[in-house]
């Protein structure tokens, strides 16, 4: 009883953060911003979600927290290779950006 | 003589850290401690750290020592919290209504030589809600940032990088 109540409380204060990101993808202006959004409070989220569900069952605790600890490894490298793709495409920064180094750099000349 | 003996210390050294993780990660998926699955994880742990020893090798991971265990350990509790704190600040940006955001990519130096040592340290300030690694050109890690603190390299580097590079740094020295 007390396991499955710790385990509900775990992958809802994940689910919630999957809501947040979700609804950072709708509110924030450029797409840097929304992969911010998108991905770090889903790797929190998917990661409570499933040790959550890796407490209610006991059985399967191993195999959430592999899983869990894969999203947390591969999430960062999917967020990078996504922000560096756009970056070398030429997506422009949304307007309220303060400050841009890559525009000093050779390797990011303007392409747009 | 003395070279060619370290050298092999160090590949069989290399090849049993592989095994190691090889059969944890068996033991964690299979969950149970028959010995016929346990005889199935030994035996598919030794084929693949036989494959990929050299792969391996050329990540020029560190030896274990005890130090450097108790530093990661203490590195994985420091982004543990970090990554809860980052997320409950990037949920109220997100829920605030005026949606308080200073965007920008900034550039930050880092000490670290290893290519792995840089990616742990990339991956962790990408895990830390906020920012996020666009690149890494030499040992400029360009990170873009949610709310930009200062764009100024140092400040910058001391207040994305400088709670985890300590501590990588005494991993990987």
């Amino acid at each position: 009883m007390v396991r499955v109540v710790a385990g509900t409380i775990v992958s809802g204060i994940g689910v919630f953060f999957l809501l947040v990101g979700s609804l950072g993808v709708f509110r924030m202006p450029d797409v840097y911003n929304r992969l911010q959004a998108g991905t770090k409070c889903t790797t929190l989220g998917a990661f409570l979600a499933m040790v959550g569900v890796g407490i209610i069952e006991p059985q399967w605790f191993w195999k959430t927290l592999v899983i869990a600890l894969f999203i947390l490894v591969t999430n960062p490298v999917s967020n990078h290779a996504i922000g560096r793709a756009s970056k070398k495409c030429g997506v422009p920064l949304c307007d309220r950006s303060v400050v841009d180094v890559t525009e000093s750099l050779k390797e990011y000349e303007d392409r747009s | 003589m003395t070279d060619t003996t370290n050298e092999r210390t160090g590949r069989m050294r290399d090849y049993c850290y592989l095994f190691v993780m090889l059969f944890a990660t068996w033991l964690m998926l299979t969950s149970s401690l028959q010995w016929q699955e346990l005889t199935t994880g030994a035996l598919i742990s030794v084929v693949l750290a036989i494959y990929l020893g050299k792969t391996y090798a050329s990540l020029g991971m560190p030896p274990l020592s005890v130090k450097r265990i108790g530093y990661f350990i203490a590195y994985l509790a420091i982004l543990f919290v970090e990554v809860m704190r980052a997320n409950f600040d990037v949920a109220c940006i997100v829920l605030h209504p005026k949606l308080p955001i200073k965007p920008g990519i900034v550039a930050v130096k880092t000490d670290l030589k290893q290519d792995v040592a840089k990616m742990i340290l990339a991956n962790s300030i990408t895990l830390t809600p906020g920012t996020f690694t666009l690149d890494i050109i030499g040992d400029t890690l360009l990170v873009h940032w949610i709310v930009v603190k200062s764009e100024d390299g140092e400040e910058a580097a001391r207040l994305i990088s400088g709670r985890f590079e300590k501590y990588l740094k005494a991993v990987f020295a």
